[in-house]
């Protein structure tokens, strides 16, 4: 073999190595470009979906209300309010804009177009400004989800009628209301406002955030203080022996044992062995502490190991003793590391349903809820049940939640990340 | 009643204050008189004054939060039994069952939420004795705690002397209360293994073992009444089993090249800009809750993979296996990603250039040096995301299918472990029923096979694991 052939094969060998080396860079980059790209679809595609909930179509009539029907001082009466038919009274507001309308279908279909909840619209009116009555208001009342539906054209018009949520007479009603600009979209305040509802355009998520945050409490109140103590234990004072080692393993494996197997251990012991009551925050955030637990001491135990030893030795040298030395001085200088963790654990918390799923906190909640043991439910258990039910309005609605929830948990890991960067110390 | 508790509550928080304060001014007190009696040589005072209020503090408090939560873990269940041998004596009923419903109706009733109406008469006359029962539990606690706490006052108040080491003491109790709460891991351990484990063996005394584990057919239903279409119920686990390892399979094809290869070359190829942009990119898909991935799944990725699939000839069911399988890998890619550009990194740079000096292109060096000395620990990574893949549930919940299919298709629809364990106790079912019952022995079986998982992954990772230095 010549010196030529060598060279040839050497060089062709070396191009090869180096069409290796890009395919392997290409490859690396692809698998980070995809990443990123679901990232965006996931985050893109539920923004898109959301947008539709965050408003809503209102109707805006104006509503005579006699004084035969309530008077202005029965308004802080609860029994006399209800007894009024608001209901009643929207409903026939609406039908009195067509008076050709007589039949009793047609009637029917001109109440209809309004939402099951405008008659509550009319009596938070009344119940603002009690002066009203014996006069005529104009009221913005909410519309169906339905005519919402189509006037966010997410109803196709084209379609048969028998294919159609929206009858073809209906449609001649909301195309009137229209031309004679009766109709406006606003914000959709209610979803903030609001409990959880059957109809769509009811639904809030009030009565799951109030649940989110008393859940929260009670998982921050077990774990913070459990989880700093069993940390500061393990680092500071338990000798090096078989039980720390059991308890180190111990803690290891519970970061990584199935969420839902924490929601069997709540159902078993803190239901049926306790008697505590079912589908209460109390519960569940005894659960989510007890899966925040071991986030929140390996986060401590990071942050005390961080102290430098120098900070121990000068604080024993001027004769405090271990427990002082770590209260006083280990501790402080920990606690942004500490919180940190704290914040992320109880992020991770927030976002959890299954474990919520088992000890029964995913109940249909309108009332928000007062009290730890109070029944309730929480965001996630909400965009679950939301995303369950089959109604089209619900699907907008399930992403709106999703886009609050991950707000919520996007401002928490910032509020961590800011702590961090605060407080964080080089020594 | 309202009223007094929230007293109480205050009075709790109050009365280890008080004792403090006492605390406090006794030590002053105590160390003044001596100072005036003793002028020669003064006492010296042996621990600092605000230990000797924290002693008595705490002496108040602790026994007292003791009883309170004992109180809290048992009066339940006491009032309860108390309830189902009153009620049993009124309506001569003995059936644990229908006496349970009972007992829940009057609690509704008494609670407001049942109208009077719907509880059976017998059971109605119990209300009284109800009420008087919460009554009497609630003083009984009032009574004891407030007891227990005037003793610690006065146990405590006895010990304070200048002599008295009392930081000695209260650091002693600090040490305990921090010994206890390590011990709450071991406790969940404990509680976790024992609940399922006691549940588990009563499910196992109706349905054999060997038909649980070994059995193909899966149809949990079971009939309430006699005669009731739906049948026998049926309790054996391989579809599921099968299931669930063929949506965690699909996940990985998916999560372990991406987050492996993203990993790579984020710690040896990127630039610090673009490290600083993809790294919190891929942390915040691990930030995403399980519901979100469910819902997009359910709502994005399955429709899209039935289009599609129909385009080239696939017939794909809506709850395909696919699409929970693929979006379960998405949850794993940061997961995969960052345990292994942790352990990428803890390789040392100078086998890097160890290999370049050797004339090896970065390719190379990292496939034929840097990925065999992380080995271990990515195969650890690699089982740790099983595990998690394995014990996932929203995403398969909504995902995924509920009947249980025992098929090799990835395109049909499969049930998992955890959806069965979600169906089988979401909604009103009894305790006893073998239908709940088997939610714990999947959950054994689920809390068994991740535990086998952590602890081989641990296991590799120890042994197998280079000592550089």
């Amino acid at each position: 073999m010549t010196d030529q052939a060598t060279q040839t094969a050497q060089s062709k060998h070396l191009k090869k190595r180096y069409r290796a080396e890009k395919r392997f860079k290409f490859f690396g980059l692809a698998a980070i470009c995809s990443a990123a790209g679901i990232l965006l679809v996931l985050l893109g595609g539920l923004t898109q979906m959301s947008i539709p909930a965050f408003t809503h179509h209102y109707v805006t009539l104006d509503i005579a209300i006699p004084e035969t029907i309530i008077q202005a001082e029965q308004v802080t009466d609860l029994a006399a309010m209800r007894k009024v038919n608001w209901r009643g009274m929207v409903r026939q507001s609406l039908r009195n804009e067509f008076p050709e309308v007589t039949d009793r279908r047609g009637k029917r279909a001109i109440g209809n177009l309004l939402s099951g909840g405008a008659g509550d619209a009319l009596r938070d009116k009344v119940l603002i400004d009690p002066t009203i009555i014996g006069s005529t208001v104009a009221v913005a009342l909410p519309l169906s989800d339905d005519v919402d539906l189509l006037l966010k054209d997410l109803i196709d018009r084209s379609l048969p009628e028998e294919n159609r949520v929206i009858s073809d007479r209906e449609l001649t009603f909301i195309d009137h209301l229209e031309a004679a600009d009766r109709i406006d979209r606003r914000i959709a305040w209610f979803l903030f406002t609001s409990g959880d509802s059957r109809e769509a355009e009811m639904a809030g998520l009030r009565s799951a955030a109030v649940g989110t945050l008393l859940t929260m409490l009670v998982t921050l109140l077990f774990s913070f203080p459990l989880g700093v103590m069993a940390a500061i234990y393990l680092e500071e004072i338990a000798p090096k022996n078989r039980l720390t080692d059991l308890i180190e393993v111990n803690i290891n494996n519970l970061a990584a044992v199935p969420s839902i197997v924490f929601g069997l251990l709540g159902l078993a012991v803190f239901i049926n062995f306790f008697h505590l009551p079912r589908s209460a925050p109390l519960v569940g955030g005894m659960v989510l502490a007890l899966m925040t637990l071991p986030t929140i001491i390996i986060a401590t135990r990071a942050a005390l190991a961080a102290v430098p030893p120098s900070i121990r030795e000068a604080a024993l040298g001027v004769g405090a003793s271990p427990i002082q030395v770590i209260f006083h001085h280990v501790l402080p200088l920990a606690m942004p590391g500490i919180l940190t963790g704290t914040i992320i654990g109880l992020a991770q918390a927030a976002g959890e349903t299954a474990p919520l799923l088992m000890i029964g906190m995913m109940a249909f909640i309108v009332d928000t809820p007062m009290w730890i043991d109070d029944k309730a439910t929480v965001l996630p258990a909400q965009i679950y049940m939301w995303a369950n039910n089959p109604e089209r309005a619900f699907q907008a609605k399930t992403a709106a939640g999703i886009i609050c929830l991950m707000v919520f948990l996007l401002l928490m890991n910032a509020l961590a990340i800011y702590l961090r960067k605060k407080y964080e110390k080089r020594w | 009643m309202e009223l007094i508790g929230l007293m109480f509550l205050a009075l709790i928080f109050l009365m280890p204050l008080g004792a403090n304060i006492y605390g406090r001014t006794r030590i002053r007190k105590l160390m003044i008189t001596s100072a005036q009696t003793q002028s020669e040589e003064s006492v010296k005072q042996h621990s600092l004054t605000a230990f000797h209020g924290l002693f008595m503090s705490m002496y108040v408090l602790l026994p007292a939060l003791v009883i309170i939560l004992c109180w809290l873990a048992f009066a339940p269940m006491v009032i309860s039994s108390l309830l189902v041998s009153e009620i049993s004596r009124l309506t001569g009923e003995t059936d644990p069952r229908l006496l349970s419903i009972f007992v829940s109706k009057l609690e509704a009733l008494y609670e407001g939420v049942l109208k009077a109406e719907f509880v059976e008469p017998e059971v109605r006359q119990a209300l009284g004795y109800y009420g008087a029962l919460i009554i009497r539990a609630n003083i009984f606690l009032y009574v004891v705690t407030i007891a227990t706490a005037i003793a610690g006052f006065v146990i405590s108040a006895r010990h304070i002397s200048p002599r008295f080491a009392a930081r000695d003491k209260v650091e002693v109790i600090i040490k305990r209360l921090m010994q206890l709460a390590s011990g709450v891991a071991i406790l969940t351990t404990i509680g976790i293994i024992l609940s399922l484990a006691f549940e588990a063996s009563r499910f196992f005394d109706v349905i054999p073992i060997r038909e649980f584990l070994f059995g193909t057919h899966w149809s949990p239903q079971i009939a309430i009444r006699e005669g009731q279409a739906g049948g026998s119920g049926a309790f054996g686990a391989i579809p599921l089993f099968a299931g669930t390892l063929m949506i965690t399979f699909i996940a990985m094809l998916l999560a372990v090249p991406i987050g492996l290869m993203s990993a790579v070359y984020l710690s040896e190829y990127a630039s610090k800009r673009l490290r600083n942009i993809a790294k919190p990119a891929i942390e915040l898909l691990a930030g995403i809750p399980t519901v979100v991935y469910g819902f997009f799944a359910a709502l994005f990725v399955a429709p899209f993979l039935r289009n599609n699939g129909s385009v080239i000839g696939l017939e794909l069911s809506s709850e395909s296996a696919l699409a929970a399988g693929l979006v379960m890998g998405i949850m794993i890619i940061p997961f995969i990603s960052s345990l292994s550009d942790d352990v990428i990194n803890s390789v040392p740079q100078n086998l890097r250039d160890g290999a370049s000096a050797l004339g090896a292109t970065q390719a190379e060096t990292i496939t034929q040096v840097i990925l065999p000395a992380a080995l271990p620990g990515i195969v650890s990574a690699i089982l740790l995301a099983i595990s998690r893949a394995i014990g996932e549930t929203m995403i398969v919940v909504m995902a995924a299918g509920v009947a249980a299919n025992l098929t090799a298709n990835p395109f049909e629809s499969v049930t998992t472990v955890t959806v069965q364990i979600v169906m089988l106790l979401v909604g009103d079912q009894e305790f006893d029923s073998a239908k709940t019952l088997a939610a714990f022995a999947l959950g054994l079986v689920l809390f068994f096979v991740t535990l086998m998982l952590n602890i081989l992954a641990l296991y590799i990772v120890r042994k197998y694991k280079e000592q550089y230095d």
